[in-house]
């Protein structure tokens, strides 16, 4: 195609929107005004361009009149800009030689005068007009997609989507940093509003993961970084050292009846701290994989080099390696999904509730482990002080939905906490009072729930607890925490002593949020929660190409909705895998080689690392496949040497010139 | 024998250095004057302003122009030889880009006039008196031409053919030039006769640029002393060469200065201050404002030292009092 100014052939478009755009601006007006502009051959305007019979209107005039650009005034490039491409090439014509004017957001939206607002998409049209005799025809590369993905995070999320992708036949690895995978739903009793058990749901999910043939299990590892493209990532991973061979050891734990140490000594992580463990230890009796692991910040050995190392010889397998080193993987995705879950909010920072101070204010997680029989009571609610509790109060919303914390609905609380309530009662035969401010139940078979928990003798009140006390003003209020808290249904501040205080805590980004975010290249919303594409209609997806997003890393969630997530993000990434490929967008920056003087300016600059130094030329080249077409090495390059396809400078300043020719 | 080619040289608001670069050709300026006719070249001939009027139109094969054009005689000679020269040829940095002389956009005319006749510390002038267009003594008119309102590159007042770059050109460049007149083979027009590649390119310091320069702060090269082997951005000095023609054989940068970007910009680029600022502003290592302040406080005159030649063809401010016509509606 010759792209010369006399050659030029432009048919122009311009769209009512119904009456979204025609209400404000005169399209009939600016219609004629682009017919009588230079080149124009052909100038409409038409109901909705985007119908099927609007996009013929442009195959149409295409063959008819020889049209060799077009220019669409309508709505937000977001929207439509592929389709009136599609509809451009499927008339022989190269999709980029058509040009998009977004008059409506820019324009019918955002003003009132009409007069006004035409004149302005007057100047718009006569700008891409301008621009467009200057596009080029480019093509769009096809680029392969590998087969594996990665999945960061083993809790419910990540071991979803991995069983869902490796059952199609698909390699995953999955990378997970505590020793077991499981997560948060691995620390649970049972699971609202069905109350059915949380490792008999979990336990076998994560023994299919480490069966699994096409799965790659790495705990107690790290993604160390993230290199290359959507399709073609070069994931490095770091496995830290359990000092026993993972593949030698099955798990029978002689070596922990065995160890120096007699007893349990040093806290137990798992168990929320409330419990103690070996420096040679499994976290819980079906961790997956089942295999143990020792601590070397406890272990007698690595802290004296003084231990006889009894669990040695107390193994029949000959699994340990004191001398073990961390090791690197390298492996090569084609996606990634993110599953990193949350972090449960700190109640420390909110000293009002007595968290740290008082010994019998618990954490809801902590309570989890407390009413699991795998726990560090066996299943028995025994408070810190040895005693078991008669009468708890359970705060909802606790660091959620406060401006001075975290503002946002951690939405599994209220439903977790109902759930407490339940298993407290079973378990403790104790008087339970739920304070909540508002009841948030929805999802199926919640509001179900609440009113069995109704029925069975919770108490609710309904109020923000104001403060946890031991400051006794009446004798049944000795030697209790004292609730105080606005009743907002009774009307008056009620004072209620309990012996345990149980603290709903709301969900948090992890600490390494940020990091995280940076390594995979995606962003966080204001809250840090990993951002979806789009809210509603890409809620699995991120800013970057091919990393996805499951659980609660991208916002507070419970676990069917969790699952439901994993599920769609391994759909996404095994359908750009089925694929096979992806096109690039051909908008990307090059360098032309002869012009470069190899500054080095451009290198630093590129937020997606497209940029590197060839030592053999001296010169810089793009990666086109990692070009994002952002065009800051463009703006950056002191001699005008990197171009960027439909954004090059004769196209910017013909619009510029042209916008302001009326000025 | 056929006639030779006929040459003229001029200048106008210039130094006089670019005069001194074409007695700089050496021996070589005998080939020269051996194979061209110089019709015009006050600075070492004596020639009138009539004797140019005298000649037909087209009738010198080429004029080198030197300086920028500041008053009404500059302005009108760059016409009249615009005529007569069948190709004009800004020669040196203010004729092609505007130069030192157009620093002097930043300040008004009266600004400039009052700092030179009243207020800079040496002016010794009570009376306060100023340049006149025209005096009047003894019945007779003594007359100056008007000072304009902006200085401008010859381009923004004639129609230019090519262009040779530098503050000065180097002897090569004008002989280089002069070769392709001679053998007829010409580029297009409005070619600048020099590589159309940054200086980085042909620095002996290239291989010491880093890939990740980020600028903890800027040094001034008369402040500090300079690494005689370093690339000077590496150095924290600003040195204009990512963003400037190449040509100079590194001059500068061989006696040990950073390059102040007298070549002017690549064919690619439009404003040479704007790109080299949006590329060092952008390497500014700390990214919080007191962090960047606190670097750019190394850069005390940004215009000097990003527009030092190239501030009459600078894309921003155009609108302020630019030519004459606003000068005389300001009237
Ligand atoms: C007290 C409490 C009770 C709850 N009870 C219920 C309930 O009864 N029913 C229900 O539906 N929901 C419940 N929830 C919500 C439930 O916990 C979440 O929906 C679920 O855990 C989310 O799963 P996930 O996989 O997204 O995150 P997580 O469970 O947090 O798992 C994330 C995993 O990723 C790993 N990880 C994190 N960062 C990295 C990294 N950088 N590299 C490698 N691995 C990493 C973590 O170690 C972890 O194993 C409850 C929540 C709380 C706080
Ligand atoms: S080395 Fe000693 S202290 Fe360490 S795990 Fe073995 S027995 Fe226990
Ligand atoms: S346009 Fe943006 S993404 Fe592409 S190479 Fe340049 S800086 Fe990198
Ligand atoms: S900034 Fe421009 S000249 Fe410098 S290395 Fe990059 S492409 Fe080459």
């Amino acid at each position: 195609m010759e792209n010369g100014d006399s050659k030029v052939r432009i048919g122009f478009y311009v769209c009512h929107c119904g009456t979204n755009i025609a209400h404000t601006v005169d399209v009939a007006s600016v219609a004629k005004y682009a017919a009588g502009l230079p080149g124009v051959v052909v100038a409409r305007d038409y109901k909705y361009m985007c119908s099927d019979p609007g996009q013929d209107l442009i195959g149409e005039d295409i063959r008819e009149h020889g049209l060799n650009r077009i220019v669409v005034a309508a709505c937000s490039p977001c929207l439509h800009e592929a389709t009136f491409r599609t509809a451009t090439a499927r008339a022989g014509l190269n999709p980029f030689f058509c040009h998009l004017v977004n008059i409506r957001e820019h324009a019918s939206w955002v003003h009132t005068d009409r007069a006004a607002a035409t004149e302005k998409v007057q100047d718009l049209v006569r700008a891409a007009c301008g621009r467009v005799r200057h596009h080029k025809a480019l093509e769009r590369k096809r680029v392969t997609v590998r087969p594996e993905v990665l999945i960061v995070g083993g809790g419910i999320a990540g071991i979803q989507a991995a069983l869902t992708i490796a059952e199609s036949g698909k390699k995953v690895y999955l990378v997970e940093r505590e020793p077991t995978i499981g997560g948060h739903m691995a620390m649970f009793d049972k699971t609202f509003p069905t109350l059915d058990c949380a490792a008999c749901i979990l336990t076998p999910k994560m023994s299919q993961v480490k069966a699994h043939p096409n799965i790659t299990l790495w705990t107690y590892s790290e993604v160390m970084g993230v290199e290359g493209f959507v399709g073609n990532f070069k994931v490095k991973v770091r496995r830290k050292p359990r000092y026993v061979n993972e593949e030698v050891c099955v798990g029978c734990m002689e070596c922990i009846e065995a160890c120096m140490y007699k007893q349990p000594k040093f806290d137990d992580e798992f168990n929320q701290r409330l419990g103690k463990r070996k420096p040679v230890y499994i976290p819980f009796p079906q961790a997956t994989p089942k295999v143990v692991l020792i601590d070397p910040e406890t272990c007698l050995h690595f802290k004296t080099g003084k231990c006889k190392q009894p669990c040695i010889a107390s193994c029949s397998r000959n699994a340990f390696d004191f001398n073990a080193e961390e090791k690197i993987e390298d492996v090569e995705v084609g996606a990634i999904i993110v599953a990193t879950g949350f972090k449960p909010f700190d109640p420390a920072r909110s000293p009002k509730y007595g968290y740290g101070h008082f010994p019998n204010v618990y954490t809801s997680l902590e309570v989890e482990r407390l009413v699991n029989a795998s726990g560090p009571t066996g299943g028995e609610i025994v408070m810190r002080d040895g005693r078991k509790p008669k009468s708890v109060g359970i705060v909802h919303c606790v660091g959620s939905r406060n401006l001075q914390t975290n503002r946002w609905c951690s939405k599994v609380c209220c439903m977790y906490s109902l759930k407490l309530a339940h298993l407290i009662k079973e378990h403790a035969g104790a008087e339970v009072y739920n304070f909540y401010i508002d009841m948030r139940t929805p999802g199926k078979g919640y509001e179900e729930f609440y009113n069995q928990l109704l029925e069975e003798g919770v108490h609710f009140v309904r109020g923000k607890v104001a403060e946890v006390t031991d400051w006794a003003m009446t004798p049944e209020e000795e030697g209790k925490l004292v609730m105080r808290v606005e009743d907002t249904l009774a009307g008056f501040v009620r004072r209620i002593p309990v012996d345990m205080v149980v603290l709903s805590v709301g969900l948090e980004p992890r600490e390494d949020s940020q990091e995280v975010r940076r390594m995979f290249n995606i962003s966080c919303s204001s809250e840090g929660f990993f951002l979806e594409r789009h809210p509603k209609l890409a809620p699995v997806d991120t800013a970057t190409d091919g990393v996805y997003l499951a659980g609660a890393c991208q916002g507070p969630k419970d676990i069917p909705d969790s699952v439901a997530q994993a599920g769609a993000a391994a759909a996404q990434a095994m359908a750009l895998i089925d694929k096979g490929y992806i096109e690039m967008e051909p908008n990307t920056a090059f360098i032309e080689e002869k012009e470069c003087s190899g500054c080095k300016s451009c290198i630093p600059l590129c937020p997606y690392t497209a940029i590197s130094f060839n030592e053999a030329t001296v010169k810089a080249v793009i990666n086109e496949a990692l070009c994002k077409g952002c065009g800051t090495c463009v703006a950056a390059c002191p001699s005008g040497s990197i171009k960027q396809n439909l954004f090059e400078d004769v196209e910017i300043f013909s619009e510029i010139e042209e916008v302001l020719a009326n000025a | 024998m056929p006639e030779k080619p006929k040459i003229a040289f001029y200048w106008c608001a210039s130094c006089g250095g670019c005069e001194e670069s074409v007695v700089d050709l050496a021996e070589d300026i005998l080939m020269v004057v051996e194979n061209v006719d110089i019709v015009f070249w006050p600075v070492a001939m004596d020639f009138k302003k009539k004797d140019v009027e005298a000649m037909p139109d087209g009738s010198i094969t080429a004029c080198f122009l030197n300086g920028a054009i500041r008053t009404e005689e500059q302005e009108e000679m760059a016409h009249m030889l615009r005529r007569k020269a069948k190709i004009l040829i800004a020669y040196g940095a203010c004729a092609h880009l505007g130069g030192i002389p157009a620093l002097a956009n930043q300040f008004s005319k009266e600004h400039v006039m009052e700092w030179a006749y009243d207020k800079c510390p040496t002016v010794t002038n009570p009376s306060r008196t100023r340049p006149q267009t025209s005096y009047k003594d003894n019945g007779r008119t003594a007359t100056l031409p008007a000072f304009r309102n902006v200085v401008r590159a010859l381009d923004q007042v004639v129609d230019v053919d090519y262009y040779i770059p530098g503050c000065a050109p180097t002897p090569a460049l004008l002989k280089g030039a002069v070769v392709a007149l001679l053998s007829g083979k010409l580029p297009p027009k409005g070619t600048t006769l020099a590589p159309d590649i940054a200086l980085c390119d042909e620095c002996p310091r290239k291989a010491s640029k880093p890939t990740d320069v980020g600028y903890p702060e800027f040094k001034r090269p008369h402040l500090a002393r300079i690494d005689p082997n370093l690339c000077m951005l590496a150095q924290g000095f600003v040195c204009m060469g990512p963003a400037t023609r190449g040509g100079c054989g590194a001059l500068c940068i061989n006696g040990n200065m950073p390059c102040t970007g007298c070549f002017g910009p690549t064919s690619r680029v439009r404003d040479q201050g704007a790109k080299i600022l949006s590329s060092i502003c952008s390497s500014v290592a700390p990214k919080d404002e007191a962090g960047i302040d606190a670097v750019l406080e190394g850069i005390p005159d940004p215009v000097g030292t990003f527009y030092r030649y190239g501030l009459a063809h600078c894309l921003l401010r155009r609108k302020v009092s630019l030519n004459d016509s606003a000068e005389v509606a300001a009237k």
